[in-house]
């Protein structure tokens, strides 16, 4: 059965400009997790719980760390929590990204948006494991907004973009793609239109998106968060999601 | 304690039931509990033919609630009795079909459907939903249409039917009476009030199609007010909903007038809602001085 927890916060760090990295304890969810699943935290006065990724975990120390960008009322008052205090939460929710779909000694690109960084970065730890070549090209709006670009360095080739070219490459994620040489696969995070920009220029390449959609119940059966499938049907990306291949669904 | 209540073509073990459109067919809440321990479920919409739903964003946050604007997203009846229904009747609970329809055709259609099923004990008629431009509606807030729908819907179907009546209506006595007149078993309400949400960057709805329907805290006093109301002028029961989240919040529906309850949005909140809900309900009684929810009905002041 699944479980409501409440998750003892152990750390919070402001680790780029409006972006927290919060530590959270809860040993089973740091076990279970793949790379992609989220939680969904409550926030006292509000009525819908908070889609928030998994960035990381420490088995050993049982804990889950998130990263998110302050946006609104929910991430506001997520960002003033302090160490000791409890959040409620439920998860691991979704489908990840599945590290077995990817083979010894095959070269993989990670594209990371913004605040579609964390999941890609648990991605990448998983990854580094086994034997593959890792790309990983970083977007962020500009220089104060960058994050994990050292953490990303230790275990793939990394390019960092900003839109502004404050900081790395200016421009878009996909403009720097003819710089990285070929890969047999990617894996991608980050808003609705660099998602599209990416699917539609490695159309041919195998590749998995994860997509953000308002959400209702976060658990499958609102039919909130649904998305058109190209057969014609849909999916739900809460449950069935967030993550897809980046052929099955219309963006 | 007694949490029974006995309802046309419902014994329900106690009166906690998910609203629709909040649960989907029990299978995603049938991870976190035994849906045994509910008293029943309502089951997400049905209509004749498979409905995909509105374009995305469907859902916004409100202050102490939410605007929904799903579409009635639902596989179609045939599917719903092929599949959901024998899952659902696994378990040791009621089942109440949610009819939709943009048609009195439709409505019939899909009443009829229901009768292949022995699974299924009760039919909620949905004339209320705000979401769908053809959407039944409009049988819901004209009297006479609703009146002409519900006859019809009586003589098609063999089970108990409690029309859903929406809340955006001049008078709400004037919609459950034209109801009960026209033979309906019980009544089902509320349904969520038309709401928006603008996106201060572009000044654009927040939803997609425009314009939801609001839920959650918000509504209960509205609820109330208008089950109060009800109560006082028609006999059949009513199975009442709108911002239940709490054993309290069950209590006060009951003293309105409710005979059973459905919790919609506190399920998103809480996916252990309905569960929490019953285990405090004995102690929530006790402590107001009932001995049985079915005290509560019997004592209430406001009966007709
Ligand atoms: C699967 C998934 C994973 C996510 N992972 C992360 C993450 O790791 N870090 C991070 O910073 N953000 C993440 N997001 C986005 C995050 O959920 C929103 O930024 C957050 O809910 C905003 O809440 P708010 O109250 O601050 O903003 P408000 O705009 O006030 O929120 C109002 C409502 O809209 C919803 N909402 C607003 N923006 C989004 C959005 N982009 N996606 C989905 N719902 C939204 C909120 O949940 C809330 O219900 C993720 C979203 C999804 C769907
Ligand atoms: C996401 C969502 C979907 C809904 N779908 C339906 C539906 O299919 N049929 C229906 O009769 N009511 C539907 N409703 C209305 C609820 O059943 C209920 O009447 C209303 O939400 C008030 O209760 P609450 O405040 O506890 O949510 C829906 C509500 C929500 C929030």
């Amino acid at each position: 059965m699944k479980k409501r927890y409440e998750m003892k916060v152990l750390s919070v760090e402001n680790i780029a400009k409006e972006t927290i990295e919060m530590k959270l304890y809860q040993p089973e969810i740091s076990k279970e997790t793949v790379p992609g699943q989220f939680l969904h935290l409550l926030v006292p006065g509000f009525t819908l719980r908070r889609p928030i990724s998994i960035a990381k975990v420490d088995k050993q120390e049982g804990s889950v760390t998130i990263l998110f960008k302050i946006v609104g009322g929910g991430t506001s008052a997520l960002a003033a929590y302090q160490p000791g205090m409890t959040i409620d939460a439920l998860g691991p929710n979704g489908n990840g990204f599945s590290v077995d779909d990817v083979k010894e000694g095959e070269r993989v690109l990670l594209v990371g948006g913004g605040i579609g960084v964390p999941p890609i970065y648990h991605l990448a730890k998983q990854l580094a494991e086994k034997n593959v070549e890792l790309i990983a090209v970083l977007g962020f709006q500009s220089k104060d907004y960058v994050f994990y670009e050292a953490e990303f360095q230790k275990i793939a080739k990394t390019y960092v973009v900003t839109n502004d070219g404050s900081y790395g490459h200016q421009g878009f994620v996909t403009h720097v793609f003819s710089e990285v040489g070929a890969f047999d696969q990617y894996f991608s995070c980050g808003p609705l239109p660099m998602l599209r920009a990416i699917t539609k220029e490695l159309k041919d390449i195998p590749g998995k998106v994860s997509l953000e959609e308002r959400m209702g119940c976060g658990v499958g059966a609102c039919m909130a968060c649904v998305l058109p499938t190209v057969d014609n049907n849909y999916k739900k990306i809460c449950s069935d999601g967030p993550v897809f291949s980046a052929q099955e669904v219309v963006l | 304690m007694n949490l029974e209540v006995k309802l046309p073509g419902l014994t329900l073990k106690n009166p906690i039931m998910p609203a629709s459109g909040c649960f989907g067919f029990g299978k995603e809440y049938s991870d976190y509990y035994d849906l045994s321990r509910l008293g029943a479920v309502i089951m997400k919409a049905a209509t004749q033919f498979e409905r995909f739903g509105n374009p995305t964003p469907r859902v916004a946050e409100t202050s102490s609630g939410m605007l929904n604007a799903i579409g009635l997203q639902n596989p179609g009846v045939d599917r719903i009795i092929g599949t959901e229904v024998p899952r659902l009747a696994e378990y040791d609970m009621s089942i109440i079909a949610n009819v939709a329809g943009s048609s009195l055709e439709e409505y019939i259609f899909v009443a009829k459907a229901f009768n292949r099923t022995n699974e299924v004990h009760a039919l909620e008629l949905n004339i209320s939903c705000p979401n769908v431009k053809e959407g039944g509606i409009q049988f819901g807030t004209d009297p006479e249409m609703a009146k002409k729908v519900t006859a019809a819907v009586k003589e098609a179907s063999q089970l108990p039917v409690y029309v859903k009546l929406s809340p955006i209506v001049t008078s709400i006595v004037e919609m459950a009476k034209a109801v009960e007149e026209a033979g309906a078993d019980g009544l089902s309400m509320i349904n969520t009030l038309t709401g928006m949400r603008l996106h201060l960057p572009t000044g654009k709805p927040l939803i997609a199609n425009q314009t939801g329907g609001l839920s959650g805290a918000a509504i209960k006093p509205i609820a109330i007010r208008m089950i109060y109301e009800v109560r006082q002028h028609v006999s059949i029961p009513i199975i009442g909903m709108g911002g239940i989240s709490t054993a309290e919040d069950v209590l006060e529906f009951l003293q309105a007038g409710a005979d059973a309850v459905a919790v919609g949005t506190a399920n998103f909140q809480n996916p252990f809602a309905c569960v929490d809900i019953i285990d405090a309900l004995p102690e929530t009684l006790t402590k107001y001085q009932y001995t049985s929810v079915q005290d509560v009905i019997d004592r209430r002041s406001v009966n007709v």
